[in-house]
C-alpha cells in the first residue's frame, strides 16, 4: 500500500531532517510529514545559527552529550552537505569583577562535558581579539570550537540528502491524530491516513501535543520567543567571534555575532508566550535586544538594521531534551523540548534516534548510501574562469536578480527545480538568499515571483510568501472597476 | 573592453549624463551599463504625469520623459548594455556581469555613478508585529501595478508620506482599492504639496500627521495594523491606539542612495545625504569619478536630476578631453548653516563654474515666512524671504559666476526664522 511506511517522522525541521538522513542509511520506508509548505519553517528558520561549544549544559544531561557530539560532527557534515560553516570560536564575556567566578564555573563545566581547548582570557587579550568589546570587560571564556552555520542550508541539506537516499516528504499536512492500532500506528493528516510501525515526534513547539495523543504521561511545551535584529553586511568585521554575556536561568542571553554571510546578528530575547504559531517582534523585545547587546559590546551599529525577526524555542518543563521511546506507547519516539543547543545537536540527535529506532525495527544497512549533497551552484563563490564557463553554458547564471546579495536567475531556477525545491518567496530566500539583503526584496521579489511562476506553473497571483493564504497579489488590475 | 567614459546606470541620471558627455565631445566613446532589461530606470513605472515641466515646458509621464532622452542616443557616440550589473568600481576600471560576456572589465578614463536609490524596507524601520504577506514598499507596489498588471492588495494603509506613497495612494484608489489612511510619523509631510492635494485631498484620503504603525497583525496575510499618535519625541502616545482592518501596508518612509559601489571605490560619502561629496562639476573625492541623480542626493523632481546630470556628463567629458586648469586657490567650501541639512555641491572651484552656480539644499524642519541667507566668508550676501520651506521640497539658491570672485574661503547657506 502506497501510504504505508516503516517509519513516519513528524516535522521537517532540523531535527526531523537529521533523523531522516540517518535513517536513510537503512533498508526501510520513511516518510516525513510537515504541516507547513516547506522545510525549515518553524524553530529551525529563526535562531542564532550558532554551533555551540558545549559548556552551558549541565554535565550528564542529554543536552550536554548531544551538544558535544553534534559540535564534533559538524565539520564533516558541513563538508558532505555543502553547508556554510565557520568555526570562529565564542567568547563568554564577564563585565563585572564580582561575576568572575561564573566564568570559572563555566570553564569547569566545559571541562567536565568534554569541550576541547577552552581558555580563560584576561581583559587585554579579549580587547585584542575584539576591539569593540565593552570597556568593562574583566575576562572571558574562549572556546575555539564554537562556530556559526547557515541554519537554512543545514536543515534543507539534511532533508535533500535524506530525499536522494529514498526518504519521502509530504508538505502542507498537519497531523491531526496518531493512534496505535495493534502493532502499527495510524497517522491522520487532512488528505490522507498513513500506516507505519514507528513514529518519531519532531514537531517542535507542537511536540507535546503529539506526545499527549498517545501517552498518559503528559508533557508540556512553553514557546519561548526570541527577538533578533539583523544588521547590514557593511557591518562585517564589527565582531569576529560569537560574543555571549554570562548565562542566566532563561538562557544564554543576548549575543552579538557575525553570520556566515557577513551580516551581524544581535539577539535573542527570551520571552515566554502561549502562542505556538505566531512570533511577533515587539517594541519591548527590540529595546531589550538593543540594551542587552550594549552591555557587552560598545557601539553596536543598530542603525544598520535591515530586518528584525523572532523565533520560538520549544521549551519543555523539564528543561531537558527528551529523546526516547514513550514508555506507555512502544514504537512512538519523542524528540521533545529541542531548544538551544538543538541546532548544534541535530546531527547527534539524528544518529542517537536512528540507532534506537533501527534497533527496535531490526533494520539493516543499505549496501549503498550517498552522504554527499551539493548546494545550489553559487557563481560568486567560484573562480573567474569557472564562473564564466558556467555562464557560457547556462546564461541564466549571468543574470543578476537579487542585487543586494548578487543572486542570479540560474540559482533561483535551481532552488525551485531541485528535489524538495522552493515554491514560495521565503523558500527561494532560504535556499539562495535572494531578498535577504539590505532592500529586503524590494527590487527582486516581483522577478522572483515571475521565475517561481514560470518554472512551477503556479499562476503569478497564486505565488505565496510562505504557503497557505500568504499570497503576494490579490488579482489583476482592473478586476474591480 | 575599453571605453572613454563608463556610466553606471541607465535611468534618468545616466541618460542625461551620457547625452551631455557625447555632445560635449563627439569623439569620446561612452558606455552605459544598465542592470534592468531596458533604459529609463524608475521612470518606466512612473506612469503618472508631471514630469518635464522645467525641462520641456510640458507635463509628460515618466516613460514619455525617458523616451525624450532615449531618442537622442541614436545620433550620438553612446553604446549601452542591458541586463548588465556592475559589481565593482575602481578609479579607471569597472567590473560587470551579464549573460553574454560573463564577468568582464571595462578600462576607462572617467566614470559617472548613476545608480539611483532604494526604498527603506520594513525591517530597517523596526516596526513591531508579525511578518505576513501584504507588506510592500510603495515602489514595489508601483511596479506590480503598473508594470506587471497585478494588485498587491485591496484595503490599504500607507505609512510614510513620501512622494511614491502619495502617488500610490491615488493609483491604488483608481484601481478600485480602498486606501484607508496615510500615516506620517513627522508633524509634516515628506512629499510635495502638489502630491498631497492631487493624490490625497482629491480622493478624500486622510493624512494623519504625527502617527505611526505600532503593530502588524495577520499570520499569513496582513489582517490589520494598529496605528497610534506620537508625541514630540516621536514615541507612541498610550491610549491613542487605533486598529485599522486592511490586507496591505505600503511603506513610503524614505529613500536611500545606493552607494555600495561608491564606497567600494573609496568615494567620500556625506552622512547627511548618504551620497558622495561632490564639487561644482559633480566630481567625487576620487578624481575622474562623478556622481549625479538620486545616488548623489534624493530629488523630488526628475527635471533637476537631468539638469545636474548633464552638468556631470559634461564635466566627465572635459575631464577626459582636456588637461584641466591649474587651480591657483583652494576650493570654496559650501557650508550647511542653521536649519540646512546639506548642500550639493559641497565645494566649488570657481574657475569651473559655468554661467551660474546652483546650490541645492534641504531644510531640517518646516519654516514659515523665514529667510534664506547666503553668507560669503561669514557676511550676509543674500537675504530672501520664503513663505514656506519644508524638508519635502528641495530648495536652491543661484549665485552668479562673477560674484564668486568675492569669496575667499566659504559660502554658508542658512535659514533664519522671520
Amino acid at each position: 500500500m502506497n501510504n504505508s511506511y516503516d517509519i513516519i517522522i513528524i516535522g521537517a525541521g532540523v531535527t526531523g531532517a537529521a533523523i531522516a538522513r540517518e535513517l536513510s542509511r537503512y533498508e526501510c520506508r520513511v516518510l516525513v510529514i510537515e504541516k507547513d509548505e516547506d522545510l525549515c519553517s518553524g524553530t529551525s528558520k529563526a535562531n542564532s545559527g550558532i554551533v555551540h561549544a558545549g559548556y552551558d549544559a549541565k554535565p550528564g544531561t542529554l543536552k550536554a552529550k548531544m551538544n558535544i557530539r553534534g559540535n564534533g560532527m559538524m565539520p564533516v557534515l558541513a563538508q558532505e552537505l555543502d553547508i556554510p560553516f565557520k568555526q570562529i570560536g565564542s567568547l563568554v564575556v564577564c563585565t563585572d569583577e564580582s561575576m568572575r567566578s561564573g566564568i570559572e564555573e563555566l570553564y569547569q563545566r566545559g571541562l567536565t562535558n568534554g569541550v576541547p581547548n577552552m581558555k580563560i582570557l584576561g581583559r587585554e587579550e579579549v580587547i585584542q581579539m575584539e576591539p569593540n568589546i565593552s570597556e568593562n570587560v574583566v575576562c572571558a571564556l574562549f572556546a575555539p570550537n564554537a562556530g556559526i552555520i547557515c541554519p537554512f542550508r543545514l536543515n534543507i541539506a539534511l532533508a535533500e540528502c535524506a530525499n536522494q537516499n529514498g526518504v519521502d516528504f509530504v508538505f502542507d499536512s498537519k497531523v491531526l491524530s496518531v493512534e496505535k492500532k495493534g502493532d502499527h500506528f495510524e497517522v491522520t493528516a487532512p488528505d490522507e491516513v498513513y500506516r507505519c510501525s514507528a513514529v518519531i515526534n519532531c514537531a517542535g513547539c507542537h511536540s507535546d501535543e503529539l506526545h499527549n495523543m498517545v501517552s498518559d504521561r503528559k508533557l508540556h511545551i512553553t514557546p519561548r520567543r526570541g527577538d533578533y535584529m539583523l544588521l547590514d553586511r557593511s557591518t562585517k568585521g564589527f565582531v569576529n567571534h560569537v560574543i555571549f554575556p554570562q548565562p542566566t536561568r532563561l538562557g544564554k542571553g543576548i549575543l552579538v555575532t557575525p553570520t556566515v554571510h557577513g551580516n551581524t546578528l544581535v539577539g535573542p530575547t527570551a520571552i515566554d508566550t502561549d502562542n505556538k504559531d505566531e512570533a511577533p517582534v515587539t517594541a519591548d523585545g527590540l529595546t531589550q535586544v538593543s540594551a542587552g547587546s550594549a552591555r557587552n559590546v560598545e557601539g553596536v551599529p543598530l542603525r544598520q538594521v535591515i530586518t528584525g525577526f523572532s523565533g520560538l524555542r520549544a521549551h519543555e518543563d523539564s528543561g531537558e531534551f527528551i529523546l526516547e521511546e514513550v514508555s506507555d506507547c512502544p514504537g512512538f519516539f519523542d524528540c521533545v523540548g529541542i531548544e538551544s543547543p538543538g541546532l548544534t545537536a541535530c546531527p547527534a540527535i539524528g544518529e542517537y534516534m536512528a540507532s534506537q529506532v533501527s534497533a527496535k525495527l531490526s533494520l539493516t544497512l543499505k549496501k549503498e548510501w550517498n552522504p554527499i549533497c551539493h548546494d545550489v551552484k553559487k557563481p560568486f563563490e567560484m573562480s573567474a574562469n569557472e564562473r564564466n564557463a558556467l555562464i557560457k553554458e547556462h546564461p541564466e547564471y549571468g543574470r543578476i536578480i537579487c542585487r543586494c546579495e548578487t543572486v542570479t536567475e540560474g540559482e533561483i531556477i535551481d532552488a525551485v527545480k531541485r528535489p524538495l525545491g522552493a515554491r514560495s518567496l521565503d523558500g527561494v530566500k532560504r535556499r539562495t538568499r535572494a531578498g535577504m539583503g539590505r532592500c529586503q526584496g524590494g527590487f527582486c521579489s516581483p522577478r522572483v515571483m515571475e521565475i517561481i511562476s514560470r518554472e512551477t506553473g503556479i499562476p503569478l497571483d497564486e505565488v505565496t510568501k510562505n504557503g497557505g493564504n500568504s499570497k503576494i497579489l490579490t488579482g489583476r488590475t482592473k478586476d474591480e472597476i | 573592453m575599453r571605453s572613454d567614459i563608463v556610466i553606471v546606470g541607465g535611468g534618468p541620471a545616466g541618460l542625461a549624463a551620457a547625452i551631455a558627455a557625447a555632445k560635449e565631445n563627439s569623439s569620446l566613446d561612452i558606455l552605459i551599463l544598465e542592470r534592468d532589461s531596458e533604459l529609463g530606470g524608475i521612470l518606466n513605472q512612473c506612469i503618472h504625469n508631471g514630469f518635464g515641466l522645467h525641462t520641456f515646458n510640458e507635463e509628460l509621464t515618466g516613460p514619455e520623459y525617458a523616451a525624450r532622452f532615449e531618442e537622442q542616443l541614436a545620433g550620438l557616440n553612446i553604446r549601452y548594455m542591458l541586463n548588465t550589473m556592475v559589481l565593482d568600481v575602481e578609479s579607471s576600471k569597472v567590473t560587470a556581469i551579464n549573460s553574454e560576456e560573463g564577468v568582464f572589465e571595462v578600462e576607462c578614463h572617467a566614470i559617472v555613478l548613476c545608480m539611483g536609490c532604494r526604498e527603506r524596507p520594513r525591517g530597517a524601520l523596526n516596526i513591531p508585529g508579525l511578518r505576513p504577506a501584504g507588506i510592500f514598499t510603495a515602489g514595489t507596489a508601483q511596479r506590480l501595478v503598473n508594470i506587471e498588471g497585478y494588485m498587491p492588495g485591496r484595503e490599504v494603509v500607507i505609512l510614510g508620506s513620501g512622494d511614491i506613497g502619495l502617488i500610490m495612494a491615488r493609483r491604488m484608489t483608481l484601481e478600485g482599492a480602498k486606501v484607508k489612511a496615510v500615516c506620517e510619523l513627522m508633524p509634516y509631510s515628506g512629499g510635495l504639496k502638489r502630491n498631497i492635494v492631487q493624490c490625497l485631498d482629491d480622493f478624500n484620503i486622510p493624512l494623519l500627521l504625527s502617527h505611526t504603525v505600532i503593530d502588524i497583525k495577520g499570520k499569513e496575510r496582513v489582517t490589520s495594523v494598529v496605528i497610534a499618535e506620537v508625541d514630540s519625541s516621536l514615541k507612541p502616545i498610550p491610549g491613542t491606539e487605533q486598529e485599522i482592518t486592511c490586507d496591505t501596508l505600503l511603506l513610503s518612509c524614505g529613500l536611500i542612495p545606493e552607494n555600495e559601489l561608491s564606497r567600494a571605490a573609496d568615494v567620500k560619502i556625506n552622512p547627511a545625504t548618504n551620497g558622495p561629496v561632490v564639487n561644482e562639476s559633480f566630481e567625487t573625492s576620487v578624481p575622474g569619478i562623478f556622481s549625479c541623480g538620486n545616488v548623489l542626493h534624493v530629488h523630488d523632481l526628475v527635471d533637476y536630476v537631468s539638469e545636474e546630470s548633464s552638468r556631470a556628463g559634461r564635466s566627465a567629458a572635459k575631464f577626459v578631453s582636456y588637461n584641466g586648469p591649474e587651480y591657483s586657490k583652494p576650493a570654496i567650501l559650501i557650508k550647511a548653516g542653521n536649519g540646512v541639512r546639506y548642500t550639493v555641491p559641497s565645494n566649488v572651484r570657481d574657475i569651473n563654474v559655468e554661467d551660474d552656480l546652483i546650490i541645492r539644499f534641504r531644510s531640517g524642519n518646516v519654516y514659515k515666512n523665514a529667510y534664506v541667507d547666503v553668507l560669503f566668508d561669514g557676511e550676509v550676501k543674500m537675504h530672501r524671504k520664503k513663505q514656506i520651506i519644508t524638508p519635502g521640497e528641495m530648495e536652491q539658491v543661484i549665485i552668479k559666476r562673477r560674484d564668486l570672485d568675492e569669496v575667499d574661503s566659504d559660502i554658508t547657506i542658512r535659514i533664519m526664522e522671520g
